[in-house]
């Protein structure tokens, strides 16, 4: 811990930034080409939300009359900052996040909910009853899928804690892929929590059919209802890059194998190779629990949201979670 | 750069401002896979605060008189006014009916308008009506 350690530091988090900008903007887009085309339409480039970023740069940025002026302003900043620190923590296929060591899972799902909280102080201090309303369902909605996803940590770390060391590491969780250390029933209790995994996704990142605190068509865009300009581009960036980042925890969570280590490659060629496929994966995993969940489904109703996660999707996590209890128990006499 | 984003990304939110729903039927035509202007950047949004044009289709009830000034000035700035349909350009059949506020340049004349005449007029003309609305602002921006 000394000035060098921190220059670095600075250096490394700011590069992250651009980074995870220009590929949550990247993955934004190669997400509505796919729905336009699962739709028979061509679709927008999948430059097109570069393209939005840049327009909403250039327009006025409107702050309402009888806004709570610096919440409103200082909302979409922490939105985004905090979405960009998520991906400080989580590892980035090969690569080990830059700040491993220094935060574990329990961090990252509680980072995970500050450009949610972000949202709801923005769109309460905006003084529109739309944005009021959106902001109480982001909080239900909230309420709604961290049981789940709790449930769904839970049985991980359990899980791992088997083999011991420090469970809640993600460099440890990543180390030990949870698919090695079971057997049968665990199989089955592992894919059964990899399927709530990927219904949370779509509530996390607010996207159809939990994006009721955003519905365009029913309470007019909601939580940003009031937002224009550069805050609106805040907010636009921060979704893209909650995107990859949820798809990065997936992949650490569940499918954190390296292709380096197979084609036997090795020193920065692996990395490269490494890094080339956690694109893909987080491509693919994008693919099945946004797009084409996004392109499927119409919205829920809130009340559909709420017994959907509390009832449906912290039953089947549950079943799983004892089934992984099972397999430890029970297993080993199966 | 700032341009070409212009050309590429226009938000549009619509307005009823008194329409017999058939100038609606086709802008949401125009969103359809037949047409699909989201292949241009070209995209609906839920709020006045979001959008770069506001399309108004119909004539301009007195009811929805004030209502349309608001939203007019609740949209940031640059933005392009395009009004669908012949009844917002000279009140279509509407034409000197009691409850007519007056066509829409005349109720805000601060404004950038296009017109797309027709009645109601066909997607086409719609998207070309767009498209001659990011060139404007294009020129708005190089001007800059």
């Amino acid at each position: 811990m000394n000035g060098g350690f921190f220059f670095w530091l600075v250096v490394k988090a700011i590069v992250i930034t651009f980074i995870a900008i220009f590929f949550g903007l990247l993955y934004k887009g190669i997400d509505r080409k796919i729905v336009a085309h699962m739709q028979g339409r061509v679709g927008p480039p999948i430059r097109q939300p570069f393209l939005d970023v840049i327009k909403l740069m250039s327009k006025e940025n409107i702050v309402p009359k009888h806004a709570v002026r610096w919440l409103f302003n200082a909302a979409p900043l922490i939105c985004l900052a905090s979405s960009v620190m998520l991906l400080l923590y989580v590892p980035w296929g090969g690569i080990d996040a830059i700040l491993e060591g220094h935060g574990d899972l329990i961090l990252i799902l509680y980072l995970f909910a500050i450009p949610s909280i972000a949202m709801v102080a923005g769109g309460f201090a905006s003084s529109s009853p739309f944005a009021a309303v959106g902001a109480q369902r982001e909080v239900v909605t909230m309420i709604s899928y961290e049981l789940p996803l709790a449930v769904i940590i839970i049985g991980i770390a359990w899980k791992l804690s088997g083999i011991g060391g420090d469970v809640f590491s993600m460099a440890f969780i990543t180390a030990h892929p949870i698919w090695e250390n079971v057997g049968l029933l665990g199989l089955i209790g592992i894919v059964m929590l990899l399927l709530s995994m990927i219904i949370v996704a779509p509530g996390e990142l607010a996207k159809i059919p939990f994006d009721v605190a955003e519905a365009e068509t029913e309470i007019a865009e909601g939580l940003t209802v009031e937002y224009s300009g550069r805050n609106l581009a805040m907010f636009y960036m921060a979704d893209g890059v909650k995107i990859f980042a949820f798809s990065a925890l997936i992949i650490a969570l569940f499918f954190p194998y390296g292709i380096a280590s197979l084609l036997s490659l090795n020193g920065v060629i692996a990395s490269i190779a490494d890094f080339l496929f956690f694109l893909l994966k987080v491509f693919i995993v994008m693919l099945f629990s946004v797009t084409l969940i996004r392109a499927g489904v119409a919205r829920l109703r809130i009340t559909q949201v709420v017994t959907g996660y509390w009832v449906t999707i912290t039953l089947i996590a549950l079943i799983g979670l004892v089934l992984l209890m099972w397999d430890s128990h029970v297993g080993r006499w199966l | 750069m700032i341009p070409k984003a212009f050309k590429r990304s226009l938000w549009v939110f619509h307005v009823n401002s008194g329409s017999c729903n058939g100038c609606d039927i086709e802008i949401i035509a125009a969103l359809t896979p037949r047409y699909d202007a989201e292949r241009f950047g070209i995209k609906l949004v839920g709020s006045p605060r979001h959008a770069d044009v506001i399309a108004f289709t119909g004539p301009v009830t007195n009811d929805m008189k004030d209502k349309v000034i608001r939203i007019i000035e609740q949209t940031p700035d640059p933005k392009v006014i395009v009004v669908v349909g012949s009844c917002g350009i000279g009140g279509g059949v509407f034409h000197e009916s009691y409850h007519l506020a007056g066509p829409i340049d005349k109720l805000y004349p601060n404004a950038k308008y296009f017109y797309v005449p027709g009645c109601p007029p066909r997607p086409e003309a719609i998207i070309q009506a767009f498209a001659k609305a990011w060139e404007w602002l294009e020129e708005l921006e190089v001007k800059k």
